[in-house]
């Protein structure tokens, strides 16, 4: 414990472990610094193919090599898979149910310095409206390796969203297990609420969900790696169970794993909810803290918007 | 042979097509015999029946797109490509894209017809739970290698379908037919620059210049041309046909298949052929004959028979 890494740096280097004694792959590039793939070709000349600066291009050839019965995973920013490249991924590798991974990095406000450009704060929205795509997101490292072994044996379109900066180790490289569509208890303090969470905010989740302990609000954190397929059962358990539901997500509220929760608890078990993510606003410069603070999605808030919820449920 | 109007092609010529390029390649080793071409000529009529009476029974569709790539299509089908309809999936097989997707009425013919399904299901173009959906699917449809459709972009796949070929030491070839108006899409120069890039001699990009798009013709809505010179500027071997002349279509598909680069096949084409009524008509881009004009079009097709 105590180490960091970016998930997506976990995850690419992972991949080319993997890669070592498995040729069952193959890696599609656009030139940009994603997951560390861009050297694969050097290690595997073989078996990776680069389509420079043209990520329409470079999904649609994927589509086209997996049409020939390759897996393969192609790498780019998650702005440019959910956006630049829409359509060929609805399209060509949704439609036809296709073998492509496609890895999104640099996912969410923790973009920092590169801004509102290269944040991707839609895409999670984007992907999971696509017929036959199953939409993950790794919480730190640990998950993110456990991941790409899991990625590797799935078939089908797969949209992995990986964040750019460094986080700390949460799991235990030993014990934890990645499984798919089912959400993860990671600690279970009472049934005031439960906090589901996906991707790399589940440190911010912890920490509120200790410091509301503390205070007397036992919380429920699910780890919801896997937003599509949602792992609905452990959603209505938790509604039905803690009573009331708290969404967190480094994506805009508007569609993403909060709007996949609260279909689920408005349909099964409807119960005070309450959305932690981006505000309807584009990202900006800046440290992701600040920025995250600006949007209530750091600890302080979390904490706030907990016992606002708490509240809530009890009237 | 011989039966486009000759007024048409002058007016096509100065609606925007380059004249012949010089220092054009063919070449021809006995790859096809006399006996061949008759034996296409003939098949292609049968094709044009086909697209008009599937697009008339399902009171949609574009004809004028499918029928200009009738004989391209027919010397794929049934003579070019390498393929099996009995295992529509062998994995050797010649691979062909139909990047112009709305055309699909003419693909589906020639695979009735070759027999990857009975004929009598091309009359449910169109219709809920057919095989034989609006555009290309690859999963519902035996045959089809790709779904196509929306516009630009069959090429990008037909390169990965290209790698894949190299990967994993193969030698089928990949075919994919665009249409001169989706050209104007982006996407086929990206796919145009990393076909040269990755060296795919095994591509074949076919483009059916029939020079009419949906709301007229191509070059006064955006032109494409000079087409030869930007696939020869992005590293392709070009080859210029008479798209409706079978003997230089099947001598392009061959003289494709001995090129060291990706070769592009500029196929001129009368958008409609083999019906008068239809021929460079932008109106018939994606409208149904009803019955008067699908008989007027069967009868035209039979009595001229070869085009």
């Amino acid at each position: 414990m105590g180490k960091t890494l970016a998930t997506r740096m976990a995850f690419g280097q992972e991949l080319i472990e993997i890669a070592k004694t498995n040729d069952k792959f193959v890696v599609c590039n656009a030139d940009t610094k994603t997951c560390g793939l861009e050297k694969f070709g050097k290690l595997f000349p073989e078996r990776e193919f680069s389509f420079g600066i043209a990520e329409q291009n470079l999904v649609g050839a994927s589509a086209g090599l997996a049409a020939c019965g390759n897996k393969v995973f192609l790498a780019t920013f998650a702005v440019f898979a959910s956006m630049r490249a829409c359509e060929q991924v609805r399209t060509f590798v949704c439609y036809p149910n296709l073998n492509v991974t496609i890895i999104g990095t640099h996912a969410g406000l923790q973009v920092g310095g590169d801004g509102a450009t290269h944040a991707a704060i839609e895409d999670v929205a984007i992907m999971r409206s696509f017929p036959n795509m199953t939409v993950v997101q790794p919480a730190d490292a640990v998950a993110a390796r456990a991941l790409a072994h899991a990625a590797v044996d799935f078939t089908g379109p797969l949209y992995v969203r990986l964040h750019r900066n460094p986080v700390a180790d949460l799991y235990d490289p030993e014990t934890y297990r990645f499984e798919w569509g089912k959400a993860n208890t990671v600690v279970d303090y009472g049934r005031d609420m439960t906090m589901i969470v996906s991707g790399i905010l589940l440190k911010k989740a912890l920490d509120a969900a200790n410091i509301l302990k503390e205070q007397g609000i036992g919380v429920r954190v699910l780890d919801m790696a896997t937003i599509k397929p949602l792992d609905k059962e452990a959603v209505i358990t938790a509604a039905k169970e803690t009573g009331a539901i708290m969404t967190i997500e480094d994506h805009t509220i508007f569609g993403g794993l909060g709007s996949a929760v609260s279909e689920v608890v408005v349909q099964n078990c409807p119960v005070p909810m309450e959305f932690v993510g981006i505000q309807d606003r584009f990202g900006e410069s800046g440290d992701p803290e600040l920025i995250y603070q600006d949007h209530g999605m750091d600890v302080d808030s979390i904490v706030a918007k907990a016992k606002a919820l708490a509240a809530r449920k009890r009237h | 042979m011989g039966g486009s109007k000759l007024s048409t092609e002058t007016e096509r010529g100065t609606q925007g097509f380059a004249p012949l390029q010089k220092g054009m390649i063919l070449v021809n080793h006995n790859y096809f015999t006399q006996r061949d071409v008759e034996r296409l000529e003939q098949q292609a009529v049968q094709i044009r029946e086909d697209i008009i009476s599937m697009i008339h029974a399902a009171k949609a569709g574009h004809p004028g797109g499918s029928l200009s790539a009738v004989e391209m299509v027919t010397a794929l089908y049934f003579h070019v490509m390498n393929i099996d309809p009995q295992n529509p999936r062998w994995e050797d097989r010649d691979r062909f894209i139909l990047s112009k997707g709305h055309s699909c009425p003419v693909m589906y013919a020639a695979l009735a017809r070759r027999g990857y399904f009975d004929p009598s299901v091309l009359t449910t173009l169109r219709q809920y739970h057919s095989i034989l959906q609006g555009h290309p699917d690859m999963n519902k449809t035996p045959g089809v290698d790709m779904t196509a459709g929306s516009l630009g972009n069959g090429l990008s796949v037909g390169v990965g379908m290209a790698l894949s070929a190299k990967l994993h030491h193969k030698d089928y070839m990949t075919y994919v037919m665009l249409g001169d108006g989706e050209i104007q899409e982006g996407m086929v120069w990206e796919a145009a620059m990393a076909a040269n890039h990755h060296d795919l001699k095994n591509l074949v990009a076919i483009v059916d210049c029939n020079g009419v798009q949906i709301n007229g013709w191509v070059n006064d809505i955006m032109t494409v041309e000079p087409l030869a010179d930007k696939w020869r500027s992005f590293g392709w071997n070009v080859v210029e046909v008479n798209g409706h002349n079978m003997k230089d279509v099947l001598t392009a598909l061959h003289t494709a298949k001995t090129m060291r680069h990706p070769t592009a096949i500029l196929m001129r084409t009368v958008k409609g052929k083999g019906v008068s009524f239809m021929e460079d008509d932008c109106a018939w881009h994606g409208a149904p004959p009803d019955d008067e004009q699908m008989v007027k079009a069967i009868a035209e097709i039979q009595e001229g028979g070869v085009v």
